[in-house]
């Protein structure tokens, strides 16, 4: 029995391992075909053209890149200020309560949701800026991708920050005010130095989710094949191409050409979840 | 230092803490507007009949989500069935093996399997599964929900059992217990709260899941129970019904985010409830 028991513990832990190596397996098994007909090449061709059996994914590859950043670039100062708010100026009080209960509710929102509330009301604001703003008003595109994509990472990067800010030992802000600095001066010279790898790990962590998030981005970004010309151009993302057209990929190329968009963001996302854990956990052990 | 400068210190100072302020609750006004919005929208739909009928065909009223509903029930009950058991095993076996080789290994993986995108793992288990039984199936969707929650769970165990003090297991030990009695009569019972929480939170996460299941289950417009082959859920049904063109089916993707989002906030909400009761760490 004892024996037993303990074989069984031993047994679903080797599981996750076999999991996790069975995915990267899958994959690359499943994408063969294609990296063996279209090579090296199929990163930067330009054309996605399933009917006349051309594939290249870079059209995919920017569109990712493109939504992502930007969103990183739009959800930094917001997620920052939480992350700051509820770790430095306010720890306590009923305000900063409710302010963190809504953004761990928010974090809780299914992606469909986000991409649907997209859909029916940020889309319509989007068009209306793109009319203003004189370039083609699609509405659907990389551009209202990102937005969604930002809010949806806010939550999650401002409740990595705050923990990150409350790990400062006090005796160090303690001794910075006592020599008569500023909140400010304490923010910039003693919490933001002291957090920066921290900081960028959770930044990093942020960008593997984005990366990968499927629905929402599938809902708003246009769903064309061409290279974005614009921020405001439809596209797709490496996620949301899978989305659309795996199940209609009729030819054994274009579905292997599908899987390797997948192993490529498998690879991605796992090196930098990777690096981003390892850097907060080194961070974690120096303090 | 004279006078003017300190003054224009804490003005720097009171004023940098009034723009962050000010950023931090900027932002928290469109969230709390999403969740807001779908209520306002989604709760008008809701009725008896909603919850009872399947989809209509265009043009007609009186569709409902039944399908997606049981469909979503029976996918998550045997996601969870299957992630359970290995989750607490393996969190069980993380917490008392902290340096073996396996370990390492076995948590590397659960590490990279929480960063795989979900869209990833639908692939992966179209492969495994859906392709070897020749059709799409709600058993196959639970696997790749299952894969998803597996982290979660063995985290929480993992995080939760090391919390509990060597002395017990000893004071377990030394009265002449077996291996597996101490820990299943002693450790587990004592982390018993936190490794519910962090069941229920990986429930709540994978409850909105859409990608993985866009490859395995499919969706259905009928009610079925066989889990052989395609179901609908919720997720998948509000995905549909949203990118459609039609404002009825757009009635019932708005009723079925209602649905959905309240089960996820009131699954969240408990999670909280316990970790707080029990001072859990998640």
């Amino acid at each position: 029995m004892e024996v037993a028991f303990k074989r069984t513990l031993v047994i679903s832990a080797i599981v996750m391992i076999i999991i996790a190596v069975g995915v990267f397996v899958t994959l690359l098994i499943q994408s063969l075909p294609s990296l063996k007909l279209l090579g090296i090449k199929y990163l930067w061709g330009t054309t996605w053209d399933p009917v006349s059996n051309v594939y290249g994914a870079l059209p995919f590859l920017i569109g990712t890149i493109l939504t992502s950043f930007l969103a990183l670039l739009i959800s930094v100062p917001f997620s920052y200020a939480i992350a700051i708010y509820l770790g430095e100026y306010k720890p306590k009080g009923w305000l900063s309560a409710f302010l963190k209960n809504i953004v761990e509710l928010v974090a809780a929102v299914p992606s469909v949701i986000y991409g649907f509330w997209a859909l029916i009301v940020l889309v319509p604001m989007v068009r209306a800026l793109e009319i203003k703003l004189g370039v083609a008003p699609y509405g659907v595109g990389i551009f209202s991708a990102s937005l969604v994509l930002a809010i949806m990472i806010i939550p999650y990067a401002a409740s990595l920050g705050r923990e990150l800010i409350m790990l400062v030992p006090s005796a160090l802000k303690e001794g910075a005010f006592s020599l008569g600095a500023t909140r400010y001066e304490v923010l910039m010279q003693i919490i933001l130095p002291y957090t920066r790898s921290g900081l960028l790990a959770g930044l990093l962590l942020s960008l593997g989710r984005a990366l990968g998030e499927t629905m929402a981005v599938t809902m708003v970004i246009g769903n064309t094949s061409l290279l974005p010309k614009s921020i405001f151009a439809p596209g797709n993302t490496m996620a949301s191409v899978i989305a659309n057209e795996f199940t209609e990929a009729d030819k054994t190329v274009y579905l292997s050409a599908l899987i390797e968009l997948g192993l490529v963001l498998f690879v991605v996302t796992v090196l930098i979840n990777i690096l981003g854990k390892a850097i907060i956990q080194k961070f974690a052990i120096d303090i | 230092m004279n006078e003017s400068s300190v003054k224009y210190r804490i003005a720097k100072s009171k004023l940098s803490e009034m723009v962050i302020s000010l950023f931090a609750f900027i932002i928290a006004l469109p969230l709390i507007a999403i969740i807001f919005y779908v209520f306002k929208v989604g709760l008008s739909k809701l009725s008896w009949n909603f919850f009872t009928n399947i989809p209509k065909p265009v043009g007609e009223l009186g569709g409902g989500i039944a399908n997606a509903l049981i469909g979503s029930l029976i996918i998550i009950l045997i996601a969870a069935l299957i992630a359970v058991p290995i989750g607490i095993l393996c969190g069980i076996f993380l917490s008392e093996n902290r340096e073996s080789k396996i370990s390492y290994y076995s948590r590397l993986a659960v590490d990279i399997l929480q960063g795989v995108p979900s869209i990833v793992i639908g692939i992966v288990i179209y492969f495994w599964i859906v392709k070897p039984l020749g059709t799409f199936s709600a058993l196959s969707g639970s696997v790749a929900l299952a894969i998803m929650m597996l982290p979660i769970i063995i985290r929480s165990t993992e995080e939760t059992l090391k919390l509990v003090p060597t002395s017990l297991k000893e004071a377990g030990l030394a009265l002449g217990l077996p291996y597996h009695k101490v820990i299943l009569k002693i450790v587990v019972p004592c982390g018993f709260s936190g490794i519910l929480s962090g069941v229920i939170l990986a429930v709540a996460r994978v409850a909105g899941e859409t990608a993985p299941l866009l490859f395995t289950a499919f969706g259905n417009p009928y009610i079925t129970s066989n889990i052989l082959k395609p179901m609908q859920s919720l997720p998948l049904l509000i995905f549909n019904y949203a990118t459609s063109p039609y404002d009825e089916w757009h009635d019932l993707a708005w009723g079925a985010s209602t649905v959905l989002l309240i089960w996820v906030l009131l699954l969240n909400i408990i999670t909280k409830l316990i970790a707080k009761r029990w001072k859990v760490q998640l």
